[in-house]
């Protein structure tokens, strides 16, 4: 029995599933390939050869030139996600516990309502943020982007730590409150430390949403303030000068490689994560 | 160790609701062992909550020592409790979860290191110590739930149905080991339970519970031998007692019961004449242990000839099963008996131990038998002021 499935025979229907995934890592694969291939090709490079061609000189100026113009803006997307990620996070893990251990009346429509924001087009929050971000005095400040994020995030973190506290036996809180814990002593010394998977997909989940934001950034943040995306943009959209593609290739890497990062080191967490509610009765 | 009053508890979720607790009254003395018994949805468990401070109560009061704790919050009212699914923290080690409570409480380390050997050295758990939940089994899980709950030396445990998560032969052994415990601590102790043998056999009173309001409270004894009424009756005991319908008839001012059980009949004389009991419906009710094989000889106690229809031979006991009245009863006989199915077999009451209910009400009837009348009118006054 053993020995027969740990033997795989060759035969059609195996091919054919290996060409096929093949053929399906190839087609998300070469985009990056080119990118990479182009990045490192000098200019006179990309004007002979094709886009799959291999650099005659492998050359780093592409990523010099592209760090020299995207770099400040690289920083301050970190200076925008950081906060927003870990802030969001931590709010929808406060949520999650609220809304499951100490439930208040109308708590679900509470609930109910939290959720629209998931389902919430980007575009219609647009006017009403601005104009309130305005009224606080926050228009254009790093501050008020990050402010956005946050709140924009909530539905989506405490829509996470909801459902994942949901499996947590309500006994375990009713025990620490017999052993004299607190509201914020529960969460933080019981509830916290059993949550990992989940903090990892929220923290991966809003990283990449954050950092790969393009239309908050564009409209809430303004000149030297602005994220990484917006910069990228203007440098690829410009319409004036020889189109340097090794640069914007870079640059474009640059941008994309915070959140492949993320991934590659929280990954596995990330499919525990979305799987941990699922396996716990 | 302090004493525990319910004074008139009231529970309710709401105006439109029905009640989930009805005027819960009882008392129990420093060092007692109580056990709240009930089918689910009693109210048994919500109870308990009250007790802890985990639910308020909407009318009356919780007294421990004669001090009022009912506004209090749970941590301020030194109770500990062990829970159905044990409800250990799953990322602290053994250690950790027992000094959990203690750490919360300020307690200096030196201390709590020396309250945890303690509890670890009186529950046999010491290998465990550096363990996590995960890696425990049930009945490991339990003691270090009780162990949580020891190291607080808190004035009342309570435990919330802590075996019926175990498999039936380590239910048995934390039930004697649970027994021991108390007999040895004698802390105040309220045991949730739904089941009857738990209660008996651990109980120093018991308070028998349904739809909120308690059925009877009393020692183990005087609930199973002097039931207030149906429910209680047939709740407690395994087998469950016998519940025969019939009429009774007057006879030279005595009441007799006839039963028959297709073969013969017979007349039980009952030990009361009360007016206005003949000629309406009642209920009969006799313990299986109280049916026995008449003897050879008369000895002037009715009994009837009645045929066997199924044997359940359980080791220590052998129930059989008759029909009286076209009900079906069992017979708790000696194992050595040992009839064949449709053998006749002479069956013997004793009158005095016979209990009457009520048929519409469930209500006990009159006192038969033994039972002296003051102790059990003070037994279920309770259920009688509902």
């Amino acid at each position: 029995m053993h020995n027969q499935l740990a033997k795989p025979t060759l035969n059609f229907s195996r091919i054919a599933i290996y060409a096929t995934l093949l053929l399906a890592c190839a087609v998300y694969l070469i985009p990056l390939i080119v990118m990479l291939l182009t990045s490192f090709k000098s200019p006179e490079d990309i004007r002979t050869g094709n886009l799959l061609s291999w650099p005659q000189v492998i050359t780093g100026i592409g990523w010099i030139k592209a760090w020299d113009t995207v770099g400040g803006f690289f920083w301050n997307s970190v200076k925008i996600t950081l906060p927003a990620v870990f802030i969001s996070t931590l709010l929808g893990a406060l949520n999650g516990y609220v809304l499951t251990m100490w439930r208040f009346r109308g708590s679900q429509l509470f609930f109910g309502l939290l959720l629209f924001g998931c389902f919430l087009p980007f575009q219609t929050v647009l006017l009403p943020a601005s104009f309130t971000l305005g009224k606080l005095g926050l228009a254009s400040t790093t501050t008020g982007l990050v402010i956005v994020h946050i709140v924009y995030g909530l539905a989506f973190t405490t829509l996470f730590f909801r459902n994942y506290f949901m499996s947590v036996p309500d006994a375990l809180v009713r025990a620490a409150r017999l052993d004299g814990a607190g509201f914020f002593t529960i969460f933080t010394r019981i509830l916290l430390p059993m949550s990992v998977p989940i903090i990892m997909v929220c923290l991966i989940w809003q990283f990449t949403q954050i950092w790969n934001d393009f239309l908050f950034g564009v409209v809430f943040a303004s000149g030297d303030a602005q994220p990484i995306t917006v910069a990228l943009n203007n440098l690829v959209n410009t319409s004036t000068g020889v189109k340097e593609y090794n640069v914007d290739m870079a640059a474009a890497m640059i941008a994309g490689l915070p959140t492949l990062l993320v991934y590659v080191l929280a990954g596995k967490y990330f499919l525990r994560g979305l799987t941990a509610g699922a396996v716990k009765g | 160790m302090a004493t525990l009053q319910l004074r008139n508890v009231n529970k309710t979720y709401g105006s439109g609701l029905p009640d989930t607790l009805k005027n819960i009254e009882l008392k129990i003395e420093s060092g007692e062992f109580l056990i709240l018994v009930g089918p689910s949805g009693c109210g048994k468990s919500t109870l308990m909550n009250c007790i802890a401070g985990l639910e308020s109560i909407s009318g009356g009061a919780i007294l421990v020592d004669e001090a009022d704790i009912s506004g209090m919050s749970p941590k301020d009212r030194d109770i500990a409790m062990v829970f159905q699914s044990y409800a250990l923290y799953p990322t602290m080690s053994v250690r950790e979860n027992i000094a959990f409570g203690l750490k919360i409480r300020k307690m200096a380390p030196a201390a709590i290191e020396e309250e945890v050997a303690r509890v670890a050295k009186l529950l046999q758990i010491e290998h465990l110590l550096g363990r996590k939940p995960g890696q425990l089994s049930g009945g490991q899980q339990q003691r270090v739930a009780m162990g949580r709950a020891l190291a607080r030396r808190p004035k009342i445990y309570l435990f919330d149905e802590p075996l019926s998560n175990l498999d039936a032969k380590l239910r048995v052994e934390m039930r004697t080991e649970i027994k021991l415990m108390h007999q040895r601590l004698k802390t105040t102790t309220v045991y949730v339970t739904h089941d009857q043998i738990e209660a008996m056999t651990l109980g120093d009173k018991v308070a028998v519970m349904k739809d909120g309001l308690i059925q009877q409270f009393g020692t183990p004894q005087q609930i199973y031998n002097d039931p207030a009424n149906l429910f209680v009756a047939s709740f407690i005991g395994s087998p469950p007692m016998n519940f025969i319908p019939l009429r009774l008839q007057r006879q030279e001012g005595r009441l007799h019961a006839l039963l028959d059980s297709g073969q013969a009949r017979c007349e039980l004389p009952l030990g009361l004449s009360e007016a206005g009991l003949e000629d309406r419906e009642v209920i009969l009710g006799m313990r299986p242990e109280q049916i026995v094989l008449a003897p050879a000889e008369p000895n002037g106690l009715p009994s009837i000839r009645a045929e066997v229809q199924v044997i359940e031979p359980t080791g220590p006991d052998t129930l059989v099963f008759v029909t009286l009245n076209q009900t079906k009863v069992c017979c708790r006989l000696a194992p050595d008996i040992a009839p064949q199915v449709g053998e006749t077999l002479n069956l013997q009451f004793d009158p005095a131990r016979v209990l009457l209910f009520d048929a519409s009400s469930g209500e006990r009837l009159g006192v038969v038998g033994g039972a002296q009348a003051e102790v059990h009118a003070g037994n279920v006054a309770q259920f009688k002021g509902r």
